[in-house]
């Protein structure tokens, strides 16, 4: 029972990372039909921020601060990433609107780019980021142990979600982003200045990126290809959530988290991974939309 | 048609490329002849690929996993060849103490060589029965590929007393009682090679000019007119899916072959999206194409990349981003827009054939 729970909660840590990574990459598919390969790199960017302002903190703050460098390296990880998001998506991806092929193989040229350029600045072995004594150690609860990094990582995924459904669903500007998805040309000729939504958009997923690769810092040691690992699940999540509803997103990732840790707990790491991908297809063949999509009648 | 007409055809093109890779070896040494044959062998595989890509406007990213599987099957027979029946290092090492079923059935040649192109179909013919007849399509099923490759690649890996896990089978040294080594063997394997390529472009040339090849242009354009006049294209998309799982397959075997070592990175995600990228740097939809691009990809990677590493990887990234923003059409592209440039209108619509091959990939 005990060891049943543990899975749980750790399926849901990971699944909660997976949605911070996935819901970026999902919004930013339904509004302009692309698909960014270069989304991992934007998580690699974040954690690499959470490391410079770390090391900030060491070489020039007095030691009693360090504690309260990862308050700082939440919003450092969220605006790098969005501003490197941002001008990806100004250099390269407004040329790939509606094409998601092209712009899955142009973009992961540009992770190529990033990942290179990441190892020139920070060397090519993995970087360690030291946690803070605050979220190192763990929390029994019936004899059970939760590790207070995973605690808070989902804290701060389930903050990230409730901004996101807020933004979304309740302010001027997330009603902009819905009216594009649902129907650019329309939206664009009642006034919607679609360039700008599909920017910020953009810039928001990214940054969200980078707040998950922040919290990929607090469970160990990142490197130049860290967003690679997350990359191809956080894909999933989108497959099986579908396209355009954040509340699918959310299901499908923390699905995709408790199945994955589940199986792997069951068998093994590796066959946890080939059952996943067994299950998936099979749940396509239920749902080959995903779980919820923008029903339309339109076809191509 | 005249000489001088019929050359600038593809299988005019296609013909001065074979007579000058069957002449090439009298001037470059042992090793670079070797290298070329590594490249032909991947030439062979974009051809597949840009038969489902390029024609029928399904982008798959799994082509590393069957090209992967060919050659594994094909390495295991050669290991098993080159011990002589007794067991490799890396099993002993693992504590087996007898070969796995699998090996033995893979130690007869036969066997081995014909799994090496029907174990990727199967598996392709699968994965394409889930996927298109639920109507699964564009960047969904390309995701779908892409995860497949990342579950086999960590099933070889972990399953490493059957595969040799992350270093891979490298106990290459004898085939049918020829030494792998010898410059001799390899010549015959690169002129193997080439005889491959020629055969499989010639019966993919043939393909895409027949009726089953207009409907797969017809899928790529407009799938859904083409399921109202009554098609089943799932059908379609699931042989060609297959076909091209199958010249990968063949690829991986003639691959492994003249390099002699396979293991898990040299089919992982990254190479899979290379090998997409060798087709749309030649041209999506020309066949041809795509044999330029995958050879001048790799004559770039294994000159450059020794030598300027970080540089390297920078200008790969940039290629990735240019060609497929500006320049859809790959290097044919280049070649029909001069055309048309010195010779008029003459040849516009054979243009707008490859153009739309590039336009209409989703």
């Amino acid at each position: 029972m005990e060891g049943i729970i543990s899975q749980l909660f750790n399926g849901i840590s990971l699944g909660s990372i997976l949605l911070l990574i996935a819901l970026g990459l999902a919004i930013t598919f339904g509004l302009m039909n692309v698909i960014n390969m270069a989304h991992g790199e934007l998580i690699m960017i974040g954690a690499y921020a959470t490391y410079v302002v770390q090391s900030l903190f060491i070489d020039y703050l007095p030691e009693s601060m360090f504690n309260w460098y990862f308050i700082l390296a939440v919003p450092a990880a969220f605006l790098t990433a969005a501003l490197i998001g941002w001008l990806l998506e100004w250099t390269v991806i407004r040329h790939l609107y509606g094409r998601p092929l092209d712009s899955l193989l142009a973009t992961f040229g540009a992770g190529l780019i990033l990942q290179q350029a990441a190892r020139s600045i920070f060397g090519a072995p993995n970087v360690g980021v030291q946690s803070p004594a605050l979220l190192s150690g763990a929390v029994e609860i019936f004899s059970i142990s939760f590790p207070k990094s995973r605690i808070f990582i989902i804290l701060l995924v389930t903050a990230c979600v409730l901004f996101m459904f807020y933004y979304f669903y309740k302010t001027s500007n997330g009603r902009r982003i819905r009216a594009v998805m649902q129907n650019r040309d329309m939206a664009s000729s009642v006034g919607i200045s679609t360039r700008q939504v599909d920017s910020t958009t953009f810039a928001l997923g990214a940054g969200f990126a980078g707040i998950a690769g922040m919290a990929l810092t607090l469970i160990g040691p990142i490197g130049p290809t860290l967003g690679t690992a997350y990359i191809i699940d956080a894909f999933m999540v989108v497959v099986v959530g579908g396209v355009g509803m954040l509340l699918g997103t959310v299901i499908a990732a923390l699905g995709i988290g408790v199945f994955n840790t589940g199986f792997e707990y069951f068998t093994n790491a590796s066959m946890g991974r080939v059952l996943l991908f067994a299950v998936i297809i099979l749940f396509l063949q239920w749902r080959p939309n995903g779980l919820f999509n923008l029903s339309t009648r339109k076809l191509d | 048609m005249g000489l001088s007409k019929w050359i600038g055809t593809k299988q005019g093109i296609f013909i001065v490329l074979l007579v000058l890779l069957a002449v090439l070896p009298l001037i470059l040494n042992d090793f670079h002849t070797n290298l070329l044959g590594r490249y032909l062998a991947f030439a062979i595989l974009v051809i597949g690929l840009d038969l489902v890509w390029g024609y029928t406007g399904i982008l798959s990213l799994g082509h590393g996993i069957f090209f992967g599987l060919g050659a594994y099957i094909m390495a295991i027979y050669v290991t098993t060849e080159s011990s002589g029946g007794a067991l490799p290092d890396f099993m002993m090492w693992s504590g087996m103490t007898e070969l796995p079923f699998l090996w033995e059935l893979l130690s007869n040649p036969v066997a081995a060589i014909l799994l090496g192109i029907l174990l990727p179909m199967a598996i392709a013919s699968l994965l394409g029965f889930f996927t298109f007849r639920n109507r699964i399509k564009g960047v969904y099923f390309t995701i779908l590929t892409q995860a497949l490759v990342l579950v086999t690649v960590t099933l070889i890996v972990s399953q490493q007393r059957y595969t040799g896990g992350s270093d891979g089978l490298s106990g290459l040294s004898t085939m049918f009682g020829f030494s792998l080594s010898s410059p001799q063997t390899q010549l015959f394997l690169y002129f193997l090679t080439l005889v491959v390529l020629a055969a499989v472009f010639y019966f993919c040339f043939k393909l895409v000019n027949s009726r089953f090849g207009k409907v797969l242009i017809a899928i790529r354009d407009g799938e859904n007119r083409l399921r109202f006049s009554g098609y089943n294209t799932a059908y379609y998309k699931m042989v060609v899916f297959t076909l091209s799982a199958g010249i990968a397959g063949l690829a991986g075997m003639l691959y492994v072959l003249q390099i002699r070592i396979i293991t898990p990175t040299m089919i992982d995600i990254i190479p899979s999206i290379e090998m997409a990228l060798w087709v749309a740097i030649g041209g999506r939809g020309t066949l041809l194409g795509p044999i330029f691009g995958a050879i001048l990809a790799n004559v770039g990677t294994t000159f450059f990349s020794e030598n300027y590493p970080e540089l390297w990887t920078y200008f790969i990234g940039l290629v990735f981003i240019v060609v497929i923003v500006f320049l859809p059409g790959g290097l044919m592209s280049i070649g029909n827009k001069l055309k048309r440039k010195r010779r008029g209108s003459d040849h516009e619509e054979a243009e707008q054939q490859a153009g739309s091959a590039a336009d209409k990939h989703s």
